[in-house]
């Protein structure tokens, strides 16, 4: 069980990075990634979300969708429960913990549009996961989110300093430096054979 | 058929599910909020631009409430905002109504100043200035390469021919992002009322001004001593505005040997005479910086045109409006009552 769940964090934070190896949730990606704080706030309030939106969508494919014979239901299932998912989650932080709340700020309600969150929520049911494994593919789904976002911060925030010819200031720099370190994450992919 | 009815049923018991859940949420952790806050929020601009430095208008207006911010905090709202914002929180607003501007203390344009060396890289005065304090001789020098009137996020700073920024006062909305730009720290905020001031920063002897520029302060004190209400000090060898007790009447700029304080309202000012209007209150006299205006009570007050120094503080003052310009009176008869 543990070794499962070691060989998943590998392959979803590196192997199968959510950013760079399936190209999910690159609006915030290129969004958010100016600065390194906002980046953290954001990474945190997806780690968060995505793990919590994880549980729900499998108990609900699970326990409803499965037995009915509604799997095609699942989308329209899976964006009804995030949305609603993260209305409640603002509320409950903001009542419970306003310090988090602070922090979160602006990037949770964001969420609700953020497309890695459906696509994580969808890989997992066509993975057949276990419940436990569902919920540790939603953890390490959002570290890896995480871990591609602070590196392009930092990569951004370097670039800012350097004199880049005027075609290519701002985001066309940022898309080649995007794809550069996606070729650097493809060097992940023998490292498990499924 | 049966899919259809299946498929209607799920997602009906699930949205009501949730919706219900969000209900009995918004309930139990419902925070109370100041109703302030959404009065002060529909007042604000509502464009989010982050000017103020907070993350949306949202975030301001919270901040607002809490008095951790000032109601002017607004940046793209103006006056107009900030009054609206103090009617709400019952704040006098203070400080409206006097619209400051930026103003460049360096006049060292690239044709009155000297390089120090070649520089042939990045143009950014943010970047060059690492490099031996900038590619000028002086070493407060402004770099001219614009990184204030890139910075400026209302077009109001555009670069001359000759490498010095232009700040259009009527745009510029004092938010004071070029006074922390500019690496030399070259831009002042001041009330766009006052018309005088002093294009130079360097502290450095006139010996050595005059060797790097040929318009900064060479340090003569000839300001400091033409000012009639001592608002021109000495920092090291630059004469320095101290625009509190600056009555805005332009001498220091006539006395400049280096013509380097500029005057945008020189000889736009007249002397000013008191017509038979007056009753004599005294007003006048107590604001004349130089005691020019002489006069008993309740008896008709009268200006020496010799000592006044036409700044026009007595004018605005006067309650019967009898002051007025020197040029116009010829229509007035000032003798009337004699």
């Amino acid at each position: 069980m543990i070794g499962e769940i070691l060989t998943l964090s590998v392959v979803a934070i590196f192997v199968n990075n959510i950013v760079l190896a399936q190209f999910l949730g690159l609006c915030p990606f290129f969004g958010v990634s100016k600065k390194l704080d906002s980046a953290l706030g954001m990474s945190f309030a997806v780690i968060f979300v995505m793990t919590l939106a994880n549980i729900v969508t499998w108990l609900l494919w699970t326990l409803v969708l499965v037995p009915l014979d509604m799997q095609f239901l699942d989308t329209i299932v899976f964006i009804l429960v995030i949305a609603s998912l993260v209305q409640f989650v603002e509320m409950a932080i903001r009542k419970t913990a306003p310090v988090l709340y602070q922090a979160l700020g602006i990037f949770l309600p964001l969420i609700t549009t953020n497309c890695a969150i459906l696509g994580v929520a969808q890989l997992n049911i066509l993975e057949e996961h276990s419940f436990i494994m569902a919920v540790f593919f939603g953890l390490f789904s959002g570290l890896g989110f995480t871990l591609a976002l602070l590196l392009m911060a930092g990569i951004r925030e370097k670039l800012e300093l350097v004199d880049v010819p005027a075609p290519f200031k701002g985001l066309p720099i940022a898309f080649i430096a995007a794809s550069l370190l996606s070729l650097a994450f493809l060097g992940f992919g023998g490292m498990f054979v499924q | 058929m049966n899919i259809l009815i299946i498929s209607i049923v799920i997602m009906a018991v699930l949205g009501g599910v949730f919706a219900l859940l969000l209900f009995y949420a918004s309930r139990v952790f419902h925070v109370k909020t100041d109703p302030r806050v959404k009065k002060v929020l529909n007042v604000l601009p509502g464009t989010n631009c982050g000017a103020c430095g907070y993350a949306g208008c949202p975030a301001l207006a919270e901040k607002m409430v809490d008095g951790k911010e000032e109601v002017t905090a607004c940046i793209a709202g103006g006056e107009e905002v900030a009054l609206n914002v103090g009617e709400i929180l019952g704040v006098e607003v203070k400080g409206a109504g006097t619209k400051q501007a930026a103003r460049l203390h360096c006049a060292g344009s690239s044709s009155h100043s000297q390089e120090l060396y070649m520089y042939q890289g990045i143009e950014d005065c943010n970047i060059s200035t690492h490099l031996a304090d900038g590619f000028k001789q002086c070493d407060y020098g402004c770099l001219g390469q614009g990184s204030c009137a890139r910075a400026c996020p209302f077009f109001a700073i555009t670069m001359s021919n000759d490498n010095l920024p232009i700040v259009d006062e009527k745009k510029c909305t004092a938010c004071g992002i070029c006074v922390n730009t500019c690496p030399k720290s070259l831009f002042e905020l001041v009330d766009v009322d006052k018309h005088v001031h002093i294009g130079c920063s360097s502290p450095h002897p006139g010996k050595f001004v005059n060797k790097v520029c040929d318009i900064g302060c060479i340090g003569c004190r000839r300001c400091v001593k033409v000012c009639p209400v001592k608002a021109i000090n000495m920092k090291e060898h630059l004469a320095v505005i101290d625009y509190e007790k600056c009555v805005d009447c332009g001498l220091c700029a006539t006395v400049c040997p280096r013509k380097v304080i500029f005057d945008s309202q020189a000889g736009k000012r007249n002397k000013m005479q008191i017509t038979s209007e007056c009753i004599g209150c005294g007003i006048c006299k107590k604001v004349c910086p130089v005691g020019a205006i002489s006069g008993e009570k309740k008896q008709l007050h009268t200006i020496n045109p010799d000592t006044c120094i036409a700044c026009g503080r007595c004018q605005p003052k006067c309650p019967k409006n009898a002051i007025i310009p020197l040029k116009d009176i010829a229509d007035e008869d000032i003798n009337r009552s004699d």
